[in-house]
């Protein structure tokens, strides 16, 4: 018993010391991270819906799908590029990276956009 | 008149209804129905008085009533002509012909003005149709007025100058100058020639007249003849537009003959013959589809009626199938071609002959006893010697009163079709199996042919079947049909038909299965047994299911011959095919509606935490720019992904790719120009922050 205690209180710790670590992110990383929730949630939801009814019309289903993953991968490449603790993109200026994530999803978006029939 | 038209279209009505390919039949009803479906004027009236005339004339001769409507506009046009001093002898003429049979009045002062004027036609003519059209109208004028100073001064000098265009032949040309010469012309000139006689003043001298009836032997012996006795003229088709036909031509010839021959007293030795073959070619067309035509065959029909040289009379058969079983007596109605009656006269029976034999005749000479009641001659009983079968029966029609013999001709004898059928007696029909060696019959049973038979036998290859019957006629004598045939049909359809002999009155056919067997294929079974006995004469002609025999055949070898496949039915052939019906893809299941949108919901739940999210964070819009021209280009930026996702829009909903890539590049360019405006603005706002 007492050791479950403890266990919770660990993880509690635990939990504490992330979102503390967690706290001193900047700003824009903490966005970008919202991002990439909200896209991810938007996939998860039609898996859902697709798991339910079938996947009748399944190129929609997997643009619709392919188009969230995308822009989270994305968005993830655009958080390592921005992220200023990663030395080796230090050259890049956070404008660049942000030109590069505009382009590519406008491709990937074309590209969806034609796959969803 | 009408009324013995009446009595006669009963007797016609009959008359019509049998059929024969060497039967000539009088004019009946069909004639007059086709009268009045070709004679019809168009907006009421014909397109020339000649048209006129001939409907009139037809209407007359087959006794159809005048339209009075019809009469009043002929009387019209014709006093149009009389009175119109630019009409033509010809137009007189057919004027003239229309009023004789219309009757319409004529002013006296006109047909003064006519006669002049036909008798200066008269002198003046140079060609054949010149005197004919001025001298017809002449006789016509004469007829009709009063008037009765009409009369050719020079009617010996017409006569001559008319003769001037005969030929050694009979023939005539139209004119001097013109070397053809037709029968076509000699009738017309024969017609002109009777005008100039019956105007003529004074005698005209008898040379003249007979070298003219030795013209018309001379154009008789030209006469052309088809193989069923009918006679025609036809002229050499020499030049297109003269040429006339048999019809046309053998129709003038005729009118020409009846004309003279009615104008002089003298008789023109023709035979009778003659008369009745051009009698059988105008009845032999039947119906002519064209009112030309039509009029040509009744006005010749009508000449031959009551010409003065012979009338021919015409044998006409209520039926020409006779049947013995239910005792048909021979009727035979004799009447003129026109089907008017004729004086009394006497049928004989004089021969018969089955067909296709030349035997002594079958019947020996008799009368036909006359019925008052139908008009027609009858004979009850047929003699003892026909029996079924078809004949040619020889008839001779003699006249009671010798007076009138001259002018009707009978024919010297008349053969005719006849076919007498009867019910065939079917005797002693049994069917059997009997043992191959001895003979013995193993089961036999008796048919009845009349009736329905369900016989079922048996038998294997080492027996034989017999089927035999008899067959009688009502004389009692053998008959021997056209077709008598025992048909077996195996159950695969596989079919063999024999043919059943015979020795007198008795049919019968063995088979012998031993020697069948390969004719069979070696296929054991059921075999559906079918009997054809079938004659033209016989009246109870029959095909019968008898019933069905099972044989049993041995086993095929090896090498023996496999049954020929089935004719597929040409109707499964070439018929219709069986339609196609597409089976599409049944559409997917769907999922509801309802469902449908609470995940759609369920998708911006998402974007709302996100926003939400970003509330949280404090997110704000200070880092916009605030000078014009980067806020400009900042707000041009996010106008242009605005316009791009747009553009997708579109794409997903209408556009296809390549107009979609064509506006793309514009706004691709147009983009990365202010994008790369702001961005690298931004990048030198934040560059001197951090060296600020």
């Amino acid at each position: 018993m007492g050791r479950t205690s403890s266990t919770k209180e660990d993880a509690g710790a635990l939990f504490h010391s992330l979102r503390s670590a967690y706290a001193a992110t900047p700003v824009n990383l903490k966005i970008i991270d919202l991002y990439v929730g909200f896209a991810i949630f938007t996939a998860l939801i039609q898996v859902v819906y697709m798991a339910m009814v079938g996947s009748f019309p399944f190129n929609s289903f997997l643009s619709g799908v392919l188009s969230c993953v995308g822009t989270a991968v994305l968005a993830v490449c655009l958080r390592i590029q921005v992220n200023k603790e990663n030395k080796e993109f230090k050259d890049l200026p956070p404008e660049r990276a942000f030109a590069d994530f505009v382009l590519c999803n406008l491709v990937l978006h074309l590209v969806i956009m034609n796959f969803l029939g | 008149m009408a009324r013995r038209l009446t009595g006669f279209l009963v007797l016609l009505l009959v008359v019509s209804i049998c059929e024969a390919a060497f039967l000539f039949q009088p004019i009946s009803d069909s004639h007059r129905s086709a009268a009045l479906e070709l004679f019809t004027p168009d907006h009421g009236s014909f397109k020339s008085l000649e048209e006129t005339y001939e409907a009139l004339r037809t209407f007359q001769i087959l006794g159809i009533e005048k339209k009075p409507d019809l009469t009043a506009t002929a009387c019209r046009s014709i006093s149009e002509t009389v009175g119109s001093s630019s009409s033509t002898a010809k137009d007189f003429f057919y004027a003239l012909k229309a009023n004789g049979i219309a009757e319409c009045k004529i002013d006296k002062n006109a047909s003064k003005g006519i006669i002049s004027r036909l008798n200066a036609a008269v002198s003046g003519a140079s060609s054949l149709l010149d005197f004919y059209y001025s001298v017809g109208g002449l006789v016509l004028i004469k007829d009709q007025s009063s008037e009765a100073d009409v009369h050719l001064a020079d009617a010996d000098g017409v006569f001559r100058s008319v003769k001037a265009f005969s030929q050694s032949d009979g023939r005539w040309r139209y004119s001097s100058n013109n070397p053809e010469s037709s029968a076509f012309a000699a009738g017309i000139a024969l017609e002109a020639l009777a005008g100039t006689v019956s105007l003529a003043s004074s005698e005209i001298d008898q040379s003249l007249i007979s070298t003219l009836k030795n013209d018309i032997i001379k154009l008789f012996d030209s006469i052309e003849k088809y193989d069923d006795g009918a006679l025609y003229f036809d002229d050499k088709l020499v030049d297109g537009h003269e040429y006339q036909g048999p019809l046309s031509t053998t129709s003038s010839v005729l009118r020409g003959l009846t004309a003279f021959a009615a104008v002089t007293a003298e008789n023109l030795n023709l035979p009778g013959d003659k008369m009745l073959g051009l009698a059988k070619f105008f009845l032999g067309i039947g119906v002519p589809g064209d009112a030309k035509d039509f009029f040509n065959q009744i006005d010749s029909l009508a000449c031959l009626e009551s010409n003065r040289v012979s009338i021919p009379l015409i044998l006409s058969f209520p039926s020409t199938v006779l049947s013995l079983t239910r005792k048909d007596s021979l009727k035979v109605g004799v009447s003129t071609v026109l089907g008017s009656e004729v004086p009394s006269v006497t049928v004989r029976l004089v021969g018969a002959f089955a067909s296709g034999s030349k035997d002594a005749s079958l019947v020996e000479s008799q009368e036909l006893n006359f019925d008052k009641t139908s008009g027609l001659h009858i004979l009850n009983d047929l003699p003892k010697s026909i029996d079924v079968g078809s004949y040619t029966f020889v008839f001779e029609v003699v006249l009671h009163e010798p007076e009138p013999e001259e002018f009707y001709f009978t024919g010297s004898q008349t053969k005719v079709p006849i076919s007498v059928t009867g019910l065939i007696k079917i005797e002693n029909s049994e069917i059997a199996v009997l043992d191959s060696d001895l003979g013995n019959i193993e089961s036999q049973k008796t048919l009845d042919l009349a009736g329905k038979n369900a016989i079922s036998l048996s038998a294997n290859h080492l027996q034989k079947l017999r089927l035999s019957f008899q067959l009688t006629t009502p004389r009692g004598r053998s008959f021997k049909p056209h077709q008598v045939f025992l048909k077996l049909r195996h159950e695969s359809k596989v079919e063999h038909i024999f043919v059943v002999g015979n020795s007198g009155k008795q049919f019968e056919i063995v088979l012998n299965f031993l020697g069948l067997v390969e004719k069979f294929f070696y296929l054991s079974g059921k075999y559906d047994m079918e009997l054809t006995v079938g004659d033209a004469a016989m009246e109870n002609s029959l095909l019968v299911a008898i019933g069905h025999i099972e044989l049993d055949l041995p086993e095929a070898p090896e090498k023996a011959p496999r049954p020929p496949p089935q004719p597929v039915d040409p109707y499964s052939r070439y018929g219709p095919k069986a339609e196609i019906t597409h089976i599409f893809r049944a559409p997917e299941k769907r999922p509801p509606q309802e469902l449908s949108l609470v995940f759609l919901g369920l998708t911006i739940l998402p974007l709302l935490g996100f926003l939400i999210g970003l509330l949280r964070l404090g997110v704000n819009l200070k880092n916009f720019p605030t000078k014009p021209v980067p806020a400009t280009f900042a707000i041009l930026f996010h106008v242009g992904i605005g316009a791009v996702l747009l553009l997708y829009v579109f794409f997903w909903v209408k556009l296809d790719l390549f107009q979609t890539l064509k506006l793309l590049g514009f706004l691709g360019v147009f983009l990365v120009f202010v994008g790369h405006r702001i961005l690298s603005h931004l990048a030198a706002a934040s560059a001197k922050l951090k060296s600020a």
